[in-house]
């Protein structure tokens, strides 16, 4: 059984000539972590609300651990789907502690153990608990703020993770310092990671396996060393090239 | 003038206590029935530019006019001016009551969504704690402007501050106009230091 199956998937907009996402099959196991890389328009976006139904597809179906989601309780399917976005999107009227604690209360958790595990993600997100539980979003930086919106998608222990370009909006050295991190969270936990990036080294840094999307297609799914040795047509091709591009921008500067 | 307080301070007690009451039964109708439009706004979408249009439509018509067509459905008096105190309000209410839930980061309302929260939750937890200034500053609009129309109220015999208002116009009372005028707008203004002052304490 997959973690994550799509099955001939196609997503059109109203008004829109082409589909966003176009027929679109891949499978990931549990415990991968898959990277979604393409340009903005891509449909990579599209792709990943595909999974937690805030999008709903005109043709095909998904099937999360076997279970198509289009049969599942849509609010229920959601708190069972971590969900991180660029915008983090945490709710600044509430301290750290009560952001962290959405899911848990939507399942209605008892409160000692809803904060006995506030304390344990913020740990695990290395931020001291005692410092951090009441401060409000507004008092962090965008950094600490993904921080916080990671360990909020983590709360009630989803086996699935959907990340929409979560480190998009951060510095270059917190960004690089994130990724290490997530990497080590992804590792320690065995969850399904999604991420959705268009930044090509963050997906080949980050993903076990890479999916390249353009014009709602799926280009080459595979792991970064395939991908580099055969890429599969033209547009992963110049895609590489890009990077080796800037590559040798930097030898000739340093 | 200030004897004219001293001869007939009952009189306008008496018309400020009216006033009082239209105002206040004016705000509490007003405030059940903009929240109930604007619910309804969220869960069906579609008939948000609609009604937002019907209400700025009501609220443009001149208030004498609105209070003589609803005089044949109900009467001279204090209901009549309450219904028409209260469809002048929807448009100010609501159309602040949506814009602060649309101000929502829309970052925001999506992490709600897509951590599982209904659209109720989303309202309830996320959009009405941060819509709180934008509804207030429309609840404060709503009260400020019917304690003005409520004056033209006295027209229909609905009593009120507008009574001793028209009562002075009639017979060139000055004394009359200006107590009316002054008490009237001193209402309105101590109605939004309170109300900005409650808001306060509920931020709190």
């Amino acid at each position: 059984m997959h973690a994550i199956e799509f099955c001939d998937v196609s997503k059109k907009f109203h008004g829109s000539a082409q589909n966003a996402v176009d027929h679109v099959s891949f499978a990931a196991e549990e415990g991968e972590f898959i990277t979604i890389l393409g340009s903005s328009g891509c449909g990579k976006t599209t792709l990943l609300k595909l999974v937690n139904r805030l999008y709903e597809p005109d043709a095909g179906s998904i099937l999360l651990f076997g279970e198509d989601i289009a049969d599942a309780d849509v609010t229920n399917l959601r708190r069972r789907i971590g969900y991180v976005i660029q915008q983090i999107g945490l709710f600044p009227h509430m301290t750290v502690a009560a952001n962290i604690a959405v899911v848990p209360e939507l399942l209605h958790w008892e409160k000692e153990r809803i904060s006995a595990r506030t304390d344990e993600l913020l740990t695990l997100v290395g931020l001291p608990p005692e410092e951090y539980r009441s401060r409000y979003p507004g008092q962090l930086s965008g950094g600490q703020q993904q921080r916080i919106g990671l360990a909020r998608a983590l709360a009630a222990d989803p086996k699935l993770m959907l990340l929409d370009e979560p480190f998009g909006a951060v510095d270059p050295i917190t960004r690089a310092k994130l990724q290490e991190e997530l990497l080590q969270i992804h590792g320690g936990l065995g969850k399904t990671f999604l991420f959705v990036t268009h930044d090509i080294e963050e997906a080949f840094r980050l993903g076990n396996r890479v999916i390249i999307m353009n014009a709602g297609k799926i280009l080459q799914f595979d792991t970064p060393e395939q991908i580099i040795k055969h890429p599969a047509d033209e547009f992963v091709v110049s895609m590489m090239r890009s990077v080796q591009e800037k590559e040798r921008f930097w030898r000739e500067l340093l | 003038m200030i004897t004219y307080v001293v001869k007939y301070y009952d009189k306008l007690l008496g018309a400020l206590g009216e006033h009082l009451v239209l105002v206040g039964l004016t705000l509490v109708f007003s405030l059940i029935l903009a929240a109930a439009l604007t619910v309804l706004c969220v869960y069906v979408k579609r008939v948000e530019a609609a009604l937002v249009g019907v209400c700025s439509m009501i609220y443009s018509i001149p208030s004498i006019a609105l209070f003589a067509m609803l005089i044949p459905l109900s009467g001279l008096g204090k209901t009549t001016a309450v219904i028409v105190l209260t469809l002048y309000n929807q448009y100010l209410l609501l159309r602040n009551f949506l814009t602060g839930l649309h101000e929502v980061d829309r970052g925001i309302t999506e992490a709600a969504a897509g951590m599982g929260m209904t659209t109720g939750q989303t309202l309830l937890r996320v959009q009405l704690p941060l819509a709180r200034e934008a509804i207030l500053s429309g609840i404060r609009l709503a009260a400020v402007s019917t304690v003005g129309i409520a004056t033209i109220a006295a027209s229909i015999n609905a009593g009120g501050l507008g009574s001793i208002l028209f009562d002075g116009l009639r017979t060139m009372n000055m004394n009359k106009i200006l107590w009316g005028s002054i008490l009237s707008a001193g209402l309105a203004l101590l109605l939004d230091r309170a109300l900005i002052a409650a808001g306060r304490r509920a931020s709190r």
